[in-house]
């Protein structure tokens, strides 16, 4: 009766497929859903500025700032909530919170750009 | 206590909340979380001596209040752990929240209920205000008679709330004074036989399996299932009606005593009859056998499972007597409603055509005693077609002559 646990699928559930007592019974499965929706900021990193001391990276509470091989990724946006304790860490100033908005509205007018 | 080797019951004298420590001692919870003063009831001053003693393995938690007693209840049962706590009428009521956390995460706690009036004015004699305004809270309710009826629920509890159809808590609800404080015959049944009887358990899910990693007590986003969840627990309250049948037939082969959904007495013939619940209920039998005698035509039902509400099975055992009064020892608070046992069962017989006239007595509040003379009086009134027109408070001084 229980199905297999996929959170993209359980807004289509019906009663009596959820897992008892609305347990999650599948670990590590909060990559696959996306929360940086609340963001009113967005982190912007300047790479020129920045020496990939992995401060940013040790700082994020949402882990959203990848890190290979002592280089800083990609900020992963479907994560990060815009609370700012990157660009406030970062000691050389490389990243800048802007508004999420006009971020949005830059990377549409970027688009009907091309 | 000393523990019974034989395997045979054994009566000794107690008071019920002695009866009921016993029977905690001899299910042999992994964890019971209590608040240890009061309104805490000698209960978990009993048990907490026999963990002491070293006569059971349990780890008691004592905690600074009930609302952490639930909540320390809840941990430990999310853990996997089989759980017990006990408490009493305003630590009941600050338990409040933690009461639907435990039944919505499904969690197979029990905790015998001492059945006290809520403040105000400041009253600590029995009443069952405290657990009937936790009717809604998703726990599955048995009402007990006596003491004797208090150990075996207690006993019976474990199986019904762990039963994998099931998966809720039970509260036991037995009545503060009357019973929980006077000392009664109880029979004893070997620690062996009721080990044997409940089972092992076997939670169906832990936060300790790291194999099988769960997360508990979920966000549940905006609108994602909420609903469904709870309709399942309102469909596990309905898998109860059965299990609590069948544990209760269970029991009976093997300690020899009946239990039922709930009780009937000369309900065959009857032409007046009185629903009760609790210890009144001893009283109320008693009075209808006195009556019987005389050859009037009295009955009564007894409620033993109020959560989930057995409304069909009254309704079979109820339909065909013209006169009928339900007992409350509580008042809703509704402007003309009466009690919560009342409203209910009078709901239930709303399909039907020809309809018994129900009338709702309200009775005992605050310990308000209800002797035997008021109870025939009250049959005998029934009886003679004097049937009250409003809400009957049975026992309230009223009236400015009142003596």
């Amino acid at each position: 009766m229980m199905k297999k646990w996929e959170i993209k699928n359980i807004n289509n559930w019906s009663w009596e497929e959820h897992p008892l007592g609305g347990i999650i019974p599948k670990a590590g499965n909060a990559s696959t859903y996306p929360t940086g929706g609340w963001r009113s900021q967005r982190p912007i990193r300047d790479e020129e500025k920045c020496n990939d001391c992995l401060l940013c990276f040790i700082f994020c509470p949402e882990a959203a700032i990848a890190a290979t091989s002592e280089k800083i990724g990609e900020i992963n946006l479907h994560h990060c909530k815009g609370c700012g304790i990157c660009a406030r860490e970062c000691p050389r100033e490389a990243i800048e919170m802007v508004d999420e908005t006009e971020a949005q509205n830059n990377e549409r007018g970027e688009k009907s750009n091309v | 206590m000393k523990e019974v080797k034989s395997q045979m019951s054994k009566p000794v004298a107690v008071v019920g909340t002695d009866a009921v420590a016993e029977a905690m001692r001899q299910i042999q919870p992994d964890v019971v979380a209590a608040y240890p003063i009061t309104p805490q009831t000698a209960i978990v001053e009993a048990f907490s001596q026999m963990v002491a003693n070293g006569e059971v393995p349990t780890e008691l938690i004592n905690v600074e209040s009930e609302h952490s007693a639930m909540s320390a209840c809840i941990g430990s049962a999310a853990s996997g752990a089989r759980v017990m706590t006990a408490t009493s009428s305003q630590g009941l009521a600050l338990m409040w929240e933690l009461l639907y956390i435990a039944s919505g995460l499904r969690l197979p706690i029990i905790m015998p209920n001492v059945n006290r009036a809520l403040s105000a004015p400041i009253n600590i004699h029995c009443d069952h205000g405290d657990s009937m305004g936790a009717r809604d809270s998703g726990w599955i309710q048995i009402f007990c008679e006596n003491a004797q009826e208090s150990y075996d629920n207690t006993i019976q509890a474990v199986k019904i709330a762990e039963n994998s159809n099931v998966l809720l808590p039970v509260m036991i609800n037995l009545d503060g004074f009357i019973i929980s404080h006077s000392m009664e015959k109880v029979e004893f049944e070997p620690t062996e036989k009721v080990s044997k009887f409940i089972g092992t358990y076997e939670p169906a899910y832990t936060l300790l399996d790291a194999q099988n990693p769960v997360s508990v007590g979920n966000f549940d986003s905006l609108g994602g299932f909420y609903f469904e969840l709870k309709r399942a627990q309102e469909e596990a309250m309905q898998n109860a009606f059965p299990v609590v049948e069948e544990v209760g037939k269970e029991f009976s082969q093997l300690f020899g005593r009946e239990y039922g959904l709930f009780e009937p007495h000369y309900l065959e013939d009857a032409e007046v009859a009185l629903v009760v619940a609790g210890s009144a209920a001893g009283t109320t039998k008693h009075v209808i056998s006195q009556l019987r005698q005389q050859g009037l035509p009295v009955g009564m039902l007894k409620i033993r499972l109020f959560r989930p509400f057995p409304a069909e099975e009254l309704r079979k055992a109820l339909k065909h007597i013209p006169v009928i009064g339900v007992m409350d020892r509580s008042l809703m608070f509704a402007g003309g409603q009466g009690g919560p046992l009342f409203s209910e069962l009078r709901s239930a017989f709303y399909e039907l055509d020809n309809r018994p006239s129900i009338y709702s007595i309200v009775y005992g509040l605050g310990g308000r005693d209800l002797g035997p003379r008021q109870i025939e009086e009250l049959l005998r009134d029934f009886l003679d077609g004097n049937t009250p027109e409003d809400i009957c408070y049975l026992g309230l001084r009223e009236g400015e002559n009142n003596q």
